[in-house]
């Protein structure tokens, strides 16, 4: 693991997979794949826990007026590296939610690549909690290529001691994307000075009648808050914990995703 | 109940507080007044514990402990409350989930049990009606969307639902039209009890007339410079500070 490029160096910290060959030889991914067949609905929560590299690519097919749900948990080994790519199609009035807690492995991506059929929705809800010398990223390409498509995207990151935490949402909206209605809410805590957290929302627009709105902050825990939290009796750790945990709520993950997410901020793994 | 000797206090390296001493006792209602930058809010902020603010000299006695050794929750704790001039916005977080949150922090401290959900709801629920606040806006997030008024109702049900034995109200009727002040007022003067000390800290007369203090003391340059009961707050308000401090 000393081995791995700094996070100073570009490559590395906007995620292009071509720096870890250096280190790791590309391993062919192993493919599977979710269908969702036409007018179905599915829910599926997959638990990413490998040991050692895990490196697979999704295919997922979301068939006509299908609804799929898919929760991600991905909660690797101390020592893992986890790169995971789901390549998604959303067939027309199709819908998918994506829920992802990205909180194991030493590095661990969890990357999307959608493309939107006409009127498909996407949901986005991702929480990325890091510390010790994790570095954690979610990346989200999103194609709308056929019109009155709708994507909206929330992403929460809490980083702590020296690790860091990026979002990259990429929207490409293509000539025949009119009427595409995408939003993308991306926010970073830091726990501490020593974190990292990157945020990079990218817009490309080739059509003329569309509504993309992006935000991005990064911060710090609101020191009025804590005070007035402190002037009401509440202890530091609790009202740090209360905060954070109002802080991923935003991403409105299902609920044992978020225990899980608190259970984490409170000390726990 | 509360002895102030002699206080120095500086921000940022400047002398805000320069040689306060104050006494307060069990159920007496205090108000100070006094000029902008007189050091009013200072002294609130000192008392309640807030970081970035030095003491350099003197004592806070709070029925009997070193109030100055104890941290701001500790404070809180013990009997005091800070009723905010500008209350906080927290998003995300609800007012039921704050207040519940602070009034078992603070019943954990003490060694009391906790409030049961039940307990707690009708506790919240009586005080709010009290203050003209629906439960509704209490489950919507801390302050976030209140007006101004709203938010120093709010800091009234919490002072209700926390029970103090101390109350420093900063400012509390700044920014409030006539009806909420007689709500704000109403709420302080219920809550009048041999068990329940106040300091309201004021620029205006006009609340002294809702809520009369058992005391008034005027602060000029970080020092109390007059002391003396109800009838001070009208020959401030015909002279002025200004008088005073010569």
């Amino acid at each position: 693991m000393t081995a791995l490029p700094t996070r100073r160096e570009e490559d590395w910290r906007y995620s292009d997979l071509k720096s870890l060959a250096e280190v790791w030889p590309e391993g062919a991914a192993a493919a599977r794949s979710i269908d969702v067949a036409a007018g179905q609905t599915i829910a599926l929560a997959e638990r990413l826990a490998g040991a050692d590299w895990q490196n697979e690519q999704v295919a997922v097919i979301v068939g006509t007026g299908g609804k799929l749900h898919l929760s991600i948990v991905q909660a690797g080994a101390a020592s893992a590296v986890t790169t995971q790519l789901y390549t998604v199609t959303v067939a027309d009035d199709a819908h998918a939610r994506f829920d992802i807690l990205n909180i194991g492995s030493r590095f661990g991506r969890v990357a999307l690549d959608v493309t939107l059929g006409a009127c498909a929705t996407f949901e986005l809800g991702g929480v990325i909690l890091g510390r010790g010398q994790q570095t954690l990223e979610i990346v989200t390409t999103l194609g709308h290529v056929a019109p009155g498509a709708t994507s909206r995207q929330t992403v929460r990151t809490v980083v702590d001691d020296r690790a860091t935490g990026s979002f990259l949402g990429k929207v490409m909206v293509a000539r025949d994307g009119q009427q595409t209605d995408a939003a993308q809410s991306v926010k970073a805590l830091l726990l501490s000075r020593s974190a990292t957290a990157n945020a990079k929302p990218e817009l490309e627009i080739f059509a003329d009648d569309v509504k993309c709105a992006h935000g991005a902050t990064v911060g710090e825990l609101d020191a009025q808050a804590l005070f007035y939290l402190a002037s009401r009796g509440v202890g530091p750790a609790e009202a740090k914990a209360l905060l954070t945990e109002a802080f991923i709520g935003d991403a409105a993950l299902p609920e044992a995703m978020f225990d899980e997410a608190v259970a984490w901020l409170r000390g726990g793994t | 109940m509360l002895e102030i000797n002699d206080l120095h206090a500086t921000i940022g390296g400047k002398t805000i507080l320069n040689g306060l001493t104050l006494r307060v006792g069990a159920g007496e209602v205090h108000a100070i007044m006094g000029p902008n930058g007189a050091g009013k809010s200072t002294l609130s902020y000192v008392l309640s514990g807030r970081a970035g603010y030095e003491v350099t000299g003197g004592t806070v006695t709070f029925e009997g402990r070193d109030l100055l050794a104890l941290d701001a929750h500790e404070r809180a704790a013990a009997g005091l409350f800070l009723g905010l001039q500008y209350p906080v916005e927290i998003p995300g977080v609800s007012n039921l989930t704050f207040l519940r949150t602070a009034l078992n922090a603070q019943r954990r401290a003490r060694g009391e049990a906790e409030a049961s959900g039940a307990e707690f709801l009708k506790l919240v629920r009586t005080e709010a009606d009290g203050f003209g606040l629906s439960m509704d806006m209490l489950k919507r997030a801390v302050n976030v969307g209140f007006s101004g008024g709203e938010k120093k109702r709010n800091e009234m049900v919490q002072m209700a639902v926390l029970a103090p034995k101390l109350a420093v109200l900063d400012e509390t009727d700044s920014g409030l039209d006539i009806d909420a002040l007689r709500v704000v007022a109403d709420g302080i003067n219920r809550g009048r009890s041999p068990a329940r000390s106040t300091l309201l800290i004021t620029h205006y007369q006009r609340l002294l007339d809702y809520v009369v203090p058992d005391f008034i003391h005027v602060l000029v340059g970080g020092r109390i410079v007059r002391s003396g009961g109800p009838e001070l707050a009208h020959e401030l308000e015909r002279d002025g500070y200004v008088s005073m401090a010569a």
